[in-house]
């Protein structure tokens, strides 16, 4: 790679310079022929055959012109496909030359950066297949088997304890769902009323020790009321009604609302009951806020249709890191030291010889890194195939992929499509290989 | 990046001068028992591990009855694009089993398959029902023989966690109650694999068949009728009885992470969290390969409840086909039809013959017996309905008839833009061809 070479001598300058230009040309192309030969074979037959490719349809018999683009082009996928290429062409390649460069200019200074850096180049080492498994269990979303979750929840559970109750529901109709979250009692209650609050999902076995029979209220005053178990005909009883053997849910928090302003809170006793004796006559909402039933934390859905282009480009840094790094490592060493000491002794701090200095003395080799990993980034496939799940496979998609999927794939094996589409990848492409190859003639120059 | 596929091209082109050499070696020539020394032929197919050691065994008895040299090719679940591929560069194999009839009619409509011969014909005209001899047969000729077949109405249960006194509910509104009740005390008794789309559309096919009838049950599979035809509403309405939150462990998000095994882990793993899960015979072989269940003590099965009074069963079948003009092929595939190869394989367990020869006191254990039993005394056999359609619509990840049920379950409020979308879709697809 001529990263390593950028700045002060190349190869080929050595000789070039020298030799004569002329000789004979039939010599030349002795020389050249094994290399023309596989040029001609591997890269330019399969372009223009592509190329050709592209004008016709599935079958490869009926020229359709530009239908195929035009197909390609107005079909969603590909359109998801294309949002999500950019979306990785701008973030990805300046991620992971931004963290290989931190890497690089830290494992300067420590000591054993050789142990350090090969750490960290490690994952290059690891097919991309085997990456992207292994951040699929990463990312799991039981937090039993993902890292990520099982640290999240864990991290949540030190600040927020979960609820009493999670999960629980009120049997079917006996309360509603409120706009502003918890469950809201159906119609206004009195004063004087008694009010029944059928809870079930929840395992019997699993409430507090104290919690007693649940009982009625009785005749008294005030707006009465009972939260219990309603553990229904799973546990032999009838749903809705108050079964022998069914307790009351104690400490559940219970409001009384009247309008939008909370008048009172209780909370239930150990057989389930809530009393507000002193109620002015009126009519009133009970509320049993959200709060109480609140599902555990269990983490954040990584891999669903939100998240999911973000978590592979983590996994692509994670790999590609440690290449970044070590070009830029290797860049870094190739600075004359003499310029960052005359910085450092007119008085500039580490972070003013790091962006002033070495960044601009590096950028030949990050733009090397960054155009590379630009061209790396575009026929990224093999990540998201093994690490989107089937239910957010589409929202993955990128452009190498739906070339795969449309030419190959069980969608049909359409290579007209397939072809334009590669096409399309290869315009996309073309700029950074531009750029690469007028870099190379400025370098001989 | 474009190099990728322009390689595969020339890879193609590669093959394509590879299989004009072999061609000229080919011949026409009648098939008899013995006299096929010398021959080799390659079969694909998609069993691996178990099922590709059982089916090794079979082809060995064919091996040793014939003298042919059998090879074996497992492409796994992407069996259709390696035969695309391979028919494209012109060196399909000699022999493929196919699991998507909608496959083998396309490939004899392309005049891809050699139709198989009089003989052939007659042993399946004999041995199988019409139904599986409709599975290999394109305009009046027949292409393929079902070889094997499962049963994709079948619900599985732990039975540890539901104990001595569970009684199966044989009909849908008991098993809805069963749910129900067990969801009522805290559990999360149903198990679904709903990032595999193709889970969630055997779940809708098993309902369909049975709240519109055979017969609507074809014309969608056929593309007469629309998405939007209220019949599909209807059977989406009667599944969201049973495909509720509180029924599924973690509830609908993380039935759409969890993959068919994950599915099958769930009620049969070290550490279940929910009871019953629904799929085909093959929840068999992933809970042998993936937790330490046993088939037949812990892990039990009922038929997929019924409602109304309907009595059917989604099946599926994969089909053996001949590529190639070798008398070794056409011959394979006649084996293959007859009840003794099946019992080569019916003996391994793991293994449902559709050929009627095939006893029921044949199947080596309790839970393949009943399987085989459900699928031949079904009043109605319907196939898979996405293996009938265009694999664009009925088998790709991440969209068509698998997407549209995995964005059902997601949100069943926006049925009407999700079967619009499907019907959309579907449009196109038929009107491609």
């Amino acid at each position: 790679m001529s990263v390593f070479s950028s700045r002060k001598s190349h190869p080929w300058n050595d000789t070039e310079g020298d030799t004569e230009p002329g000789g004979s040309p039939r010599l030349a192309l002795l020389f050249l022929a094994p290399a023309l030969l596989l040029l001609l074979v591997f890269v330019a037959y399969p372009t223009v055959y592509s190329i050709g490719r592209s004008l016709f349809d599935a079958r490869g018999t009926g020229f359709v012109g530009l239908g195929n683009y035009a197909t390609a082009l107005t079909d969603s996928r590909t359109l998801v496909a294309l949002r999500n290429t950019v979306i990785w062409v701008v973030v990805a390649p300046t991620l992971v030359t931004s963290v290989g460069l931190v890497l690089a200019v830290l494992t300067e200074r420590v000591r054993w950066a050789a142990a350090f850096r090969l750490v960290v180049f490690m994952p290059l080492a690891i097919s991309l297949v085997a990456s992207g498994i292994i951040f699929r269990l990463v990312y799991d979303e039981d937090p039993d088997r993902g890292l990520v979750n099982a640290v999240l929840v864990a991290g949540h559970d030190l600040v927020a304890p979960s609820s009493p109750y999670p999960g629980v529901r009120p049997r079917d109709g006996a309360l509603v769902e409120l706009p502003g979250g918890g469950l809201g009692s159906v119609g206004q209650v009195g004063a004087q009323d008694v009010l029944a609050v059928p809870l079930t999902g929840f395992a019997p076995d699993a409430l507090p020790a104290q919690a007693a029979p649940a009982v009625t209220p009785g005749a008294g005053t005030g707006l009465r009321g009972l939260v219990w178990l309603d553990a229904g005909a799973g546990a032999g009883g009838v749903p809705g009604r108050v079964d022998g053997g069914e307790r009351g849910m104690p400490g559940v928090t219970v409001e009384v609302l009247a309008g939008d302003q909370v008048v009172t809170t209780t909370t239930t006793g150990d057989d389930g009951r809530f009393t507000v004796p002193d109620l002015a006559p009126g009519s009133y909402t009970v509320r049993l806020p959200a709060t109480n039933f609140a599902e555990p934390f269990r983490g954040l859905t990584w891999l669903g249709p939100a998240l999911i282009t973000p978590v592979i480009i983590s996994a692509w840094l994670w790999i590609m890191a440690g290449f970044a790094m070590t070009l830029i490592a290797a860049g870094l060493a190739a600075i004359p030291r003499d310029a960052l000491e005359a910085a450092r002794v007119d008085g500039a701090t580490e972070w003013q010889v790091f962006r002033r200095v070495t960044v601009p003395l590096l950028s030949p080799v990050l733009l090397v890194v960054f155009v590379t990993l630009v061209i790396n980034v575009l026929k990224v496939f093999d990540l998201v195939f093994v690490i989107a799940p089937g239910s957010a496979q589409e929202d993955a998609n990128v452009l190498a992929l739906q070339i795969w999927q449309v030419a190959f794939g069980p969608g049909g094996g359409d290579q007209g499509i397939g072809s334009a589409l590669a096409v399309l990848l290869f315009l996309l492409v073309l700029p950074a290989m531009v750029f690469n190859i007028r870099r190379f003639r400025r370098d001989r120059s | 990046m474009p190099k990728h596929p322009a390689v595969a091209c020339a890879a193609c082109a590669a093959v394509v001068l590879l299989m004009v050499a072999g061609c000229a070696g080919g011949g026409e020539g009648g098939a008899a028992d013995g006299d096929l020394s010398g021959q080799t032929i390659e079969v694909a197919a998609v069993w691996s591990d178990q099922e590709q050691v059982a089916f090794e065994k079979v082809l060995d008895a064919f091996e040793r009855k014939t003298g042919a040299t059998v090879t074996y090719t497992s492409a796994g679940d992407e069996l259709p694009t390696v035969l695309a591929t391979r028919l494209a560069g012109g060196a399909p194999p000699d022999v493929a089993v196919i699991a998507q009839p909608n496959l083998v009619k396309t490939l004899a409509k392309e005049g891809a398959l050699v139709p198989l011969s009089q003989e052939t014909a007659r042993l399946v005209e004999a041995d199988f029902a019409p139904s599986w001899r409709d599975l290999g047969t394109y305009d009046g000729r027949l292409y393929g023989v079902a070889f094997k077949a499962a049963n994709k109405s079948i619900m599985w249960y732990d039975a540890d966690t539901l104990g001595p006194d569970f009684r199966p509910p044989l009909q849908w509104d008991d098993f809805v109650d069963v749910l129900r009740n067990r969801a009522d005390v805290g559990e999360t008794p149903l198990a679904v694999g709903g990032a595999d789309g193709w889970t969630l559309t055997d779940w809708f096919e098993n309902v369909y068949l049975q709240t519109a009838g055979p017969q609507m049950y074809d014309d969608l599979a056929a593309h007469r009728i629309p998405w939007t035809h209220p019949s599909v509403r209807t059977a989406l309405q009667k599944l969201n009885e049973v495909l509720r939150p509180e029924f599924i462990p973690g509830g609908i998000a993380s039935a759409l992470q969890t993959e068919f095994t994950g599915s099958v882990v769930k009620v049969f793993g070290d550490r279940p969290s929910a009871a019953f899960v629904y799929e085909a015979d093959f929840v068999a072989a992933a809970i042998n390969k993936s937790t330490s269940a046993v088939v037949g003590e812990d892990a039990k099965l009922f038929p997929f409840p019924q409602i109304g009074d309907q009595d059917s069963v989604v099946g599926g079948g994969d089909t053996a086909v001949v590529f190639s003009n070798k008398p070794a092929a056409s011959a394979l595939v006649e084996f293959l039809a007859s009840a003794e190869a099946a019992s080569v394989w019916v003996e391994q367990g793991g293994f449902i013959s559709p050929n009627e020869q095939v006893q029921l006191s044949d199947y080596p254990d309790a839970i393949s017996r009943s399987i085989a039993e459900e699928l031949k005394g079904a009043r109605t056999l319907r196939f898979d309905m996405s293996d009938l359609m265009p694999t664009a619509l009925g088998g790709t990840k991440g969209d068509g008839f698998w997407k549209a049920m995995q964005d059902h379950l997601a949100d069943p409020a926006a049925v009407d833009e999700i079967l619009a979308a499907l019907e959309a879709k579907a449009a196109t697809v038929y009107a491609a061809g």
